[in-house]
């Protein structure tokens, strides 16, 4: 299992909770990853990623602290125990 | 809300209100924000078949857009969990923001269309809850040679014709205006007589790739339209085949939007803009320009509105009328104030103000 902490907008479509265990995907990646938590809490995929699968410009998505983008992208590797967050980037006005 | 009752719905950066007034449209009743923090460029109320619905394309800068919808005029709105505007794999293209949510005719009483960034038309067959991408223009040889404007490569614009179901016009910014005569299967570039400010001469009036802000179907006449272009106020009586220039008058044939009124074909109304370079009210006055005449002259209407040092911008959407009679107007500004006229422009009042930048204005009747 791998636990995903996910930001307040995206807990309205996982129960209000801010924190849920995904079981660790067969293919170990990040993109495997948020396929099993979109299928288990519909509503968050469509949030994270576009329609074509990628990460939305701002949305950052972090494995064990570290940012997705300066690892290996949605092929970084995720493992059992691993920490993920999904997080709002800074934008707006 | 009852039957007769008056309802704005405006649209915001920052979320969307709801304005409800008795016919007699004195007194308007502010309720909302609704979708805190995200973006409404798109509304739509939705009356035809029985229904009461209201649209909303919502935007978030995190989490992306999607259509919302709400059939008890605003106490829920309705969030697919899965997004409804999806553009196919096989696009490569990824949905940005929705521009324009427009219910089509009588005819058509479940169909409602969207108009999008990345410019694309998309249909819905039920009510607004899912949406399909229109291919025919997709796959249009023009489309490569849209270029995105300020506010990206947005289709603003969608008007089905209202009595001829197979004939629909869309605006696109900057790509022009292209016309289906075949219900969206295929689609041809109507631009003709219309400048495009920003190319070179000799090639000021390009089959396409101008930058139209907004189109207005007249009423009763449906194939006269007036567009509000980037620089150039015209009129066509053909569908779109030819323009014809009607800046005849008016301080700036720049601005942004432009409204037919709801019974006179010959009459509609612009708010220009000193410049594309000064996108503020000319003479830092807020004036309403009428035309009676189909675009011959024009006329000032500021009457209840600030006449010195007032520097707004209404967007392309930000002004809408109700189709009452005398004709109820209605208009936001960049700075969140809510203008009103409630008798064909002649006179108007603040109804709002302190509101985040107003970005979509539609009114409508609620319906029995």
């Amino acid at each position: 299992m791998a636990t995903v902490h996910l930001p307040a907008a995206l807990s309205a479509y996982a129960e209000r909770r801010r924190r849920v265990e995904v079981p660790l995907p067969q293919d170990g990646t990040v993109a495997g990853l948020l396929d099993a938590l979109g299928r288990a809490h519909p509503g968050v995929r469509q949030r994270v990623q576009d329609e074509q699968g990628a990460i939305r410009p701002h949305v950052n998505v972090f494995v064990n602290g570290e940012s997705i983008r300066f690892l290996a992208g949605l092929a970084t590797p995720v493992a059992e125990g691993d920490e993920v967050w999904i997080l709002p980037a800074v934008s707006g006005g | 809300m009852t039957a007769g009752d008056v309802i704005l719905l405006v649209g915001t950066t920052k979320g969307a209100f709801l304005f409800s007034a008795d016919a007699d449209r004195r007194h308007f009743e502010a309720d909302g924000p609704h979708f805190h923090g995200q973006s409404i460029y798109a509304m739509a109320f939705d009356g035809r078949g029985g229904r009461r619905r209201l649209l909303a394309g919502t935007g978030s800068s995190h989490w992306g857009a999607v259509v919302r919808w709400s059939d008890d005029l605003g106490k829920t709105w309705a969030d697919p969990a899965e997004g409804n505007v999806r553009f196919p794999s096989s696009t490569g293209a990824s949905l940005n923001q929705i521009w324009q949510l427009r219910p089509d005719g009588d005819q058509r009483p479940d169909t409602v269309w969207a108009g999008v960034e990345p410019a694309a038309l998309f249909r819905s067959d039920d009510g607004g809850e899912t949406f399909e991408l229109v291919q025919g223009l997709w796959d249009h040889p023009d489309r490569p040679r849209w270029q995105p404007g300020g506010g990206g490569l947005c289709m603003h614009t969608v008007l089905p014709h209202p009595t001829n179901p197979e004939r629909i016009w869309v605006a696109i910014s900057t790509g022009g205006v292209y016309r289906s005569d075949d219900g969206g299967g295929s689609w041809r570039s109507r631009n003709q007589g219309v400048r495009a400010q920003f190319l070179p001469e000799p090639d000021r009036y390009p089959e396409f790739g101008q930058c139209v802000h907004k189109i207005a179907l007249a009423a009763g006449r449906p194939d006269r339209l007036y567009l509000q272009n980037h620089w150039g106020l015209y009129r066509t009586d053909d569908g779109g085949d030819q323009w014809e220039d009607m800046a005849n008058g008016v301080p700036s044939d720049f601005g942004f939007p432009v409204v037919a009124h709801p019974s006179d074909p010959d009459t509609a109304y612009v708010i220009p803009l000193t410049s594309d370079e000064f996108r503020c009210t000319p003479d830092a006055r807020m004036q309403v320009y009428r035309t009676r005449d189909a675009g011959d002259s024009w006329e000032p209407l500021g009457a209840g509105m600030p006449q010195r040092d007032a520097y707004l911008t209404v967007l392309r959407d930000g002004f809408a009328t109700d189709g009452l009679e005398p004709a109820g107007l209605y208009f936001g500004t960049r700075t969140g104030e809510l203008f009103a006229s409630t008798n064909d422009g002649d006179d108007w009042r603040l109804v709002a103000e302190w509101l985040p930048p107003v970005t979509c204005v539609k009114a409508a009747v609620v319906p029995a």
